[in-house]
Parts: structure tokens; sequence; C-alpha cells
């Protein structure tokens, strides 16, 4: 089966029960919750038919704040994360030697669930002539006008409807990794150890490459580079068209160590800026270096010569690296004062 | 639950032909099949109707049926050779129907709505040249969204009426809407061209196979993926 993140991630409460935006108030089988953001809503959920799958990002529009305020921001927020991924998704073209870059696709979209462009009078609302409802439309015991109502006075805020990418983030992974370790302990062969240190060093490239790609070839800077943004897909599950090949579950059987080949894909771009600075550049390295520091202390140490120096990690990705890598060492110090005196 | 792409492509018309009755059929016996669609998230009433034809020869009278605004051409007839694959097709039928329901279509109706929902932009006259029938059209596909219990407020139908009406007016050999036809008949270059998607350079040493190398496959799959995200931001502003 393909990695089910609902099994990897804490279940919300069952208690807790979320407004979908519609249209996905009608969907079947219902999209299922992920992970609670600040922000954002993720499920995952399917596009055109149930067997291409999907993941639906929602930013609710909060109460708080002033409607017309709150349209204007939540909106600026789900269009910069969809520009984003369009633009690198036209950069990743693969096999032209250069270092590609991978982010899910843009399936659908909508700014803002409220948002009106014509009145009814052309347009006859299929959901409302419908005299008698039978079937599979008359879902969940609602009524007619129930559902009515609760389109009208429904969810409001914008989504994106995104393609699912298979396989798991490098936290995962690298937790995955940490966890095998442990559990084998002395039974680990000095080459097993060392084959599995290069393989996770590999990994660390890959993810340097992939940086510096989004950031040279994409002009874009992520803003919030963790090991959880970032996803190891592996090579079968490429594509609207691909599925992941099936997968032994490392957890249950605990005897293999995670599988850590496959490409890098980027994701969550909520908080990423088009931007070609060296500044900010660097600091985007500099985010994923703290967290990635305080999140895997047992690849820590690698993390400088694998994801940032090597020719096969974020240094050798582009003409400019070095520069940016310099300018990372001031980023570094600012770091350090601002945490002495703070 | 499971329901899947109601693909309930039947051919009522080449059974009964096949069954040999005497009486003979006015309308061509190589009869077209119509694909029903019901797509995910959206209302369940929601219909999608698709045929598709090859060879077709009177696409000058088709459109001009279209700009006349001939009533019972109820359809958005497109050409195929700018559509990559069913999905790129359904995605843009997907919009319109979602933006029909919530009362927001920018074009006439929601047949013109599916044709405007292919283009990237936001202007209905230049969707209707790039994506729409002309006169030279040889191969396209007519689609009809409605309710399936047969209704789009204009005009009553189902399934049958849809066929019969278009093998009458269609003068053309119908094909399955499939993935494999719309390869051979849809052009890159024009798809590219309609999305401002730059030409990737050619690859030192790629490989090709029988003209098509995995490289030319990979760049399809990835035009798509662009191309899907285009459509999405049509509008944003
Ligand atoms: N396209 C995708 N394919 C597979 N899983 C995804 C995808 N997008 C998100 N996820 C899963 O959902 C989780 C949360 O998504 P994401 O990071 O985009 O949301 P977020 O952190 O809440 O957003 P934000 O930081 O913008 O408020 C991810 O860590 C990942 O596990
Ligand atoms: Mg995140």
């Amino acid at each position: 089966m393909p990695t089910d993140l609902t099994t990897t991630i804490p279940a919300p409460s069952p208690t807790t029960t979320h407004v979908l935006p519609s249209p996905f108030t009608y969907s079947q089988p219902a999209p299922v919750l992920l992970t609670q953001g600040a922000e954002a809503l993720v499920y995952k959920t399917h596009f055109l038919d149930p067997s291409t799958p999907a993941i639906l990002k929602f930013r609710p529009s909060k109460a708080y704040r002033h409607p017309t305020l709150d349209a204007r921001l939540t909106k600026q927020r789900v269009l910069a994360e969809a520009r984003v991924l369009v633009k690198l998704g036209g950069v990743g073209a693969e096999g032209d030697g250069l270092c590609e870059v991978n982010v899910p696709g843009v399936l659908g979209l909508e700014w803002d669930v409220g948002r009106k462009v014509k009145g009814a009078e052309g347009a006859v609302r299929v959901r409302r002539t419908q005299g008698q409802e039978q079937g599979p439309s008359q879902r969940r015991g609602q009524s007619v006008e129930e559902r009515v109502k609760e389109e009208e006075g429904g969810q409001k805020g914008a989504w994106i409807l995104m393609e699912f990418v298979e396989g798991r983030s490098v936290k995962e992974s690298l937790r995955g990794v940490d966890a095998y370790v442990k559990r084998r302990g002395e039974a680990t062969s000095q080459e097993e150890t060392a084959r599995m240190n290069e393989e996770v060093k590999s990994l660390m490239r890959r993810i340097g490459r992939a940086v510096g790609a989004m950031h040279s070839r994409g002009g874009v800077v992520h803003g919030d580079l963790t090991s959880s943004n970032v996803m190891v897909r592996p090579r079968a599950g490429k594509g609207l068209n691909g599925h992941a090949e099936q997968r032994h579950e490392e957890e249950s059987s605990s005897i293999s160590c995670p599988d850590l080949k496959g490409e890098i894909v980027l994701i969550d771009f909520g908080l990423a800026t088009q931007s070609i600075q060296d500044e900010d550049r660097a600091v985007d390295l500099y985010v994923l270096e703290r967290a990635f520091g305080s999140t895997h202390p047992r690849q820590e140490d690698w993390f400088d010569a694998e994801v940032l120096q090597h020719q096969d990690g974020y240094r050798g990705s582009f003409k400019g690296a070095n520069v940016v890598l310099k300018r990372l060492e001031e980023v570094r110090m600012r770091g350090r004062k601002r945490s002495m005196i703070g | 639950m499971e329901f899947s792409l109601a693909s309930v492509a039947k051919s009522d018309l080449r059974e009964s032909a096949a069954k040999g009755f005497d009486v003979p059929l006015l309308v061509a016996v190589e009869g077209i099949m119509i694909e029903e669609f019901h797509l995910s998230h959206l209302p369940p009433e929601l219909a999608v109707y698709v045929a598709c034809y090859t060879d077709v020869k009177n696409a000058p009278y088709l459109r001009q049926q279209l700009l006349a605004g001939n009533q019972t051409f109820n359809y958005a007839f497109i050409d195929a050779s700018t559509i990559l694959s069913r999905r790129h097709l359904l995605t843009a039928c997907f919009r319109a129907c979602n933006d029909y329901i919530h009362d927001r279509l920018k074009s006439n109706n929601v047949q013109s709505e599916v044709v405007f929902c292919l283009s990237s932009n936001n202007n209905i006259g230049d969707a209707f040249r790039r994506f729409g029938i002309s006169d030279e059209s040889k191969d396209i596909i007519v689609v009809k969204v409605g309710d399936s219990a047969g209704g789009d407020g204009s005009q009553t139908y189902n399934k049958g009426s849809i066929e019969s009406h278009l093998n009458e007016a269609v003068e053309g050999t119908g094909i399955d809407f499939s993935d494999s036809w719309l390869k051979g008949v849809c052009n890159l270059d024009k798809v590219r061209k309609n999305y401002k998607i730059a030409k990737p350079q050619p690859v030192k040493g790629a490989k090709t196979v029988n003209g098509d190398s995995d490289e030319a496959l990979n760049r399809r799959s990835e035009v798509e993926v662009q191309v899907l995200g285009l459509m999405a931001l049509r509008g944003a502003t």
C-alpha cells in the first residue's frame, strides 16, 4: 500500500469537526484531515475521480479579522503559494542535465469561497432545481435545504487542491533511520553502518541540491524550510499518473531500514517569496540549518559538509551558491549575537 | 464507498445496428460513444457528457450554429488538437461546474465556460479562438454539462437524445475519448503556445526509441502539470 499519511500523523480528535468549504461538503469519500496548522487545514482527498489522490489545503477565514481585510489576506496567502508552485513546476524539466525542482502541481484553486461574479439569473443552480433527491446525493442525512444553507453560510476561506506526493517527509525518514539503528543496536555490522550513513549523506546532499535549484532556477525562497516540508518520493510515485509501488511498512516489520532513495519534493510554500537576494537565500539556509539541527541531532554534524558544502549539495548546485554560503556565515553570526542578547 | 469515474460509455446504436434492424438507420451506424462523468466533489446530479469525433467534414457548419446562437447547439465544441489528455479537459470541466454551482460564470453559460476554463487568461474571445473549433478542425470534442436528471434550464435531454442529435449534426466518425487518441491528435507545440510554456532545450544524448523517448513522455506529463496550474490561476489577481 502507498504510505498512508494518516497512520503516521496523530489523528485529530474526533470531537473537533471542521466545516469544509463548498464544494467539498459533497465529497465522497469525505476528505481526511491530516494536519491542522496555525493557518491551514490539510486534507487528503482526491481529484476528478476517487482513484487519483490529492491534497486539499484550506485556509479558513478568521472570524476575529475584519471580513474584507481577512478575505484579502487569505487570498494573498493562497495565491502566493499557488503561484510559486506553478512557477516551480515549470522549471523542473527532468533530463536537461540541470538540478531539478520537484513540487506538487496545482490542480484546482479557490481564492475566495464566497466570491460571486454574476447573479443567478443566467445560471440555473442545479442544486436548487432538484426537487426530491435520492441516492448518493442524500448523504449524511442532510436535507436539500440544509445543504444549501451550509453552502451559503458555509465555511469561507480559500483553498488549493494539489497533487498528492507519495512517500514521506525527510523528518519521518530520518526518524525511521534513528529508530532502526537504536533497535538493532550492537547487531549492526560496520559495513551496514557505513552503508546507512552513506545513504543518509546522499539524501542530505540531494536536499541541498534541491534547495539550490529552487533558489537559482526557480527564483524562489521557501521561507519555512524544515525536514517536514521536504519529502522523499519513491521514483515510481512520480507524476499524476504514477502510483507508488507497493512498499513494505518499515515500522511494522522493524527489520529493514527506511529507503532513502527517491526524489526530493519540496512542499508547503505558504511563506514563500519570489526573491533572488543572497540575503534571503542565506536566511532560507539558516532556517533549515537550525530546524534540522534541533530535529535531527544525530545527523546535525553532517549538515554543513553534506547539505551545504558538498559539490553534490547546495554549493555545487548553481554559480552563485558560493556567495550565498559566504553570506550564511554573517547570518549565523547575527543569529548567535541575537541569542546571546535575548 | 466506491464510485468510479462513471464511465458509462454506451453503444446502443452500434448494438442495434449489429442486431440487424431491417429499418435503415438514418444516422451513421458508426454511432458515437458518449461518456458520462460525475466528477468528484461536484453534486452527483451534475453530469458531464463527452463525445469525440475524428475526420470531421463539417466544422464550418458547426461553428456557424454556435455563432448564430442556435439554442439546440448548447454544447462546448473543442478542437481536440489543443487537448493533452482526459485529465486536461476534465479539469476544465471541473472548474466550469464549480463556478456554475457557485453562481460565478464569466461567460454566457456553463458550456461556454468549459472552453473558457481551458484558458490561462481572462479573455473569453481569445479562449474560443484558441480552444474552440475552427473551420479547419478535423478532430473535435463535444462537451455538455447538465443535470443528469435531464435539463440544463433551457431544454431537456438525456444521453440518448444528445447522442442522436450529435450524430445528426456532426459529419464525422465517432471515437472514444481516450488518452491514446488525444496523444495522437494533440499538437504539443500548440499547447505550449496557448499557455506560453517555453519549449525545453534539446537534450544532448537523449535516446529516442520509436520517436517517443522516455524524455518525451516525461515532458508531456510535465507540460500537463504546468497547464493545469496555469488554468487554475486564471482570473487570480
Ligand atoms: N502535496 C502533498 N502531498 C503529500 N502530503 C502533503 C502534501 N502537502 C502537505 N502534505 C502533508 O501535510 C502536512 C502539512 O502540509 P503543509 O506543510 O503544507 O501545511 P502547514 O505547515 O500547515 O502550512 P503553513 O505552514 O503554510 O500554514 C505536510 O507536512 C505533509 O505531511
Ligand atoms: Mg508544514
